[in-house]
């Protein structure tokens, strides 16, 4: 069953209070050449039968329209997870 | 006059929100999420807590739920409909009101009696208070940081659409120390801060006459009395 990946992060110009205290607690540990963290969502969604065009745009509406809030989020990536599979970035 | 407050899963503060409509004069029903009757109510109110666990966003999968067609829909047509903290996000993600809530910028959840400015009193549910009265009501969130593009904030501003303004601190990083909305026509308002839980002396925020007297989160609820009598 096909695995399509959506990511998403907060938007530049918003301050990302976890991201910033994920990165304290990194400084504290003596990481210091880490200079920022960012934390985004990464959602899997499995799909029945094949991946095509109209699934993705299909999934790529979900995503605008709920998985992200296009006030405070950006929608990164739409993909097929999977080997040999269409759309496939790793 | 009958005003409704939904119970979404993970509500909290439903009920207390139906002990102040029942202080101000109405009478309270309960709603419940996952069905699609309004049980002819003449108002409504979306109730503070955690819904759905605030997963995907705070409010996002409430703001998706069966009886949300029908608070939408009637908010187009104007009847009163108040969101208080996650009943503000939840009118965010249903795009009632514009922008969105974020995070606190300190990072921390935050309780505090928080004063706060009046800044449009022409709203269904702020309509007994004075243009700039300055009132206390309990603030209690951990996502209560209001964000929106410089030409959203600058529209609210210009078109008086900025219900509260926070005064003494900013609590949770809102831009432009915003507190509440209210939508063009007055009907839709949301607000981080929670006018049910100073509704009654003794229960409320510490005032300079005596401990917990502070009942200023009750004109919310008899501006909506009036406003609907109006309608009648």
């Amino acid at each position: 069953m096909p695995t399509i990946v959506v990511e998403v992060m907060p938007k530049a110009e918003l301050l990302d209070p976890a991201g910033k205290a994920v990165t304290a607690a990194l400084h504290r540990l003596g990481h210091s050449t880490i200079s920022d963290v960012r934390l985004g969502k990464r959602f899997e969604l499995r799909v029945d039968g094949e991946v095509d065009a109209d699934m993705l745009k299909q999934v790529e509406e979900v995503a605008a329209d709920m998985l992200a809030n296009g006030v405070i989020e950006d929608v990164i990536s739409v993909r097929v997870d999977g080997a040999g599979a269409a759309g496939e970035t790793r | 006059m009958r005003i409704g407050v939904i119970t979404f899963p993970g509500s909290l503060d439903d009920r207390d929100a139906m002990r102040a409509i029942r202080l101000a004069g109405a009478e309270p029903v309960a709603l419940w999420h996952g069905t699609h009757d309004l049980d002819g109510v003449d108002a409504i109110v979306l109730p503070g807590g955690f819904s759905y666990g605030d997963y995907l966003r705070c409010g996002a999968i409430a703001a998706r739920s069966p009886i949300m067609h029908e608070v939408i829909e009637a908010a187009n047509d104007g009847m009163p409909v108040l969101g208080i903290c996650n009943g503000f996000q939840i009118l965010v993600e249903t795009h009632l009101l514009p922008g969105g809530l974020v995070k606190n910028d300190h990072g921390d959840f935050i309780r505090r009696d928080q004063r706060l400015r009046v800044e449009s009193t022409a709203s269904a549910w702020t309509n007994g208070f004075a243009e700039g009265q300055e009132i206390t009501i309990p603030l209690k969130n951990g996502e209560g940081g209001f964000v929106a593009d410089e030409a959203t904030l600058d529209r609210l501003e210009g078109e008086g659409l900025v219900a509260f303004r926070y005064l003494d601190v900013n609590p949770n990083g809102s831009l432009r120390d915003i507190a509440g909305l209210r939508n063009e026509r007055g009907n839709v308002v949301g607000l981080m801060p929670h006018p049910e839980h100073a509704v009654e002396a003794g229960f409320g925020p510490d005032t300079s006459d005596a401990m917990r007297s502070g009942v200023d989160g009750l004109t919310f609820f008899t501006s909506a009395l009036s406003s609907m009598l109006a309608r009648t």
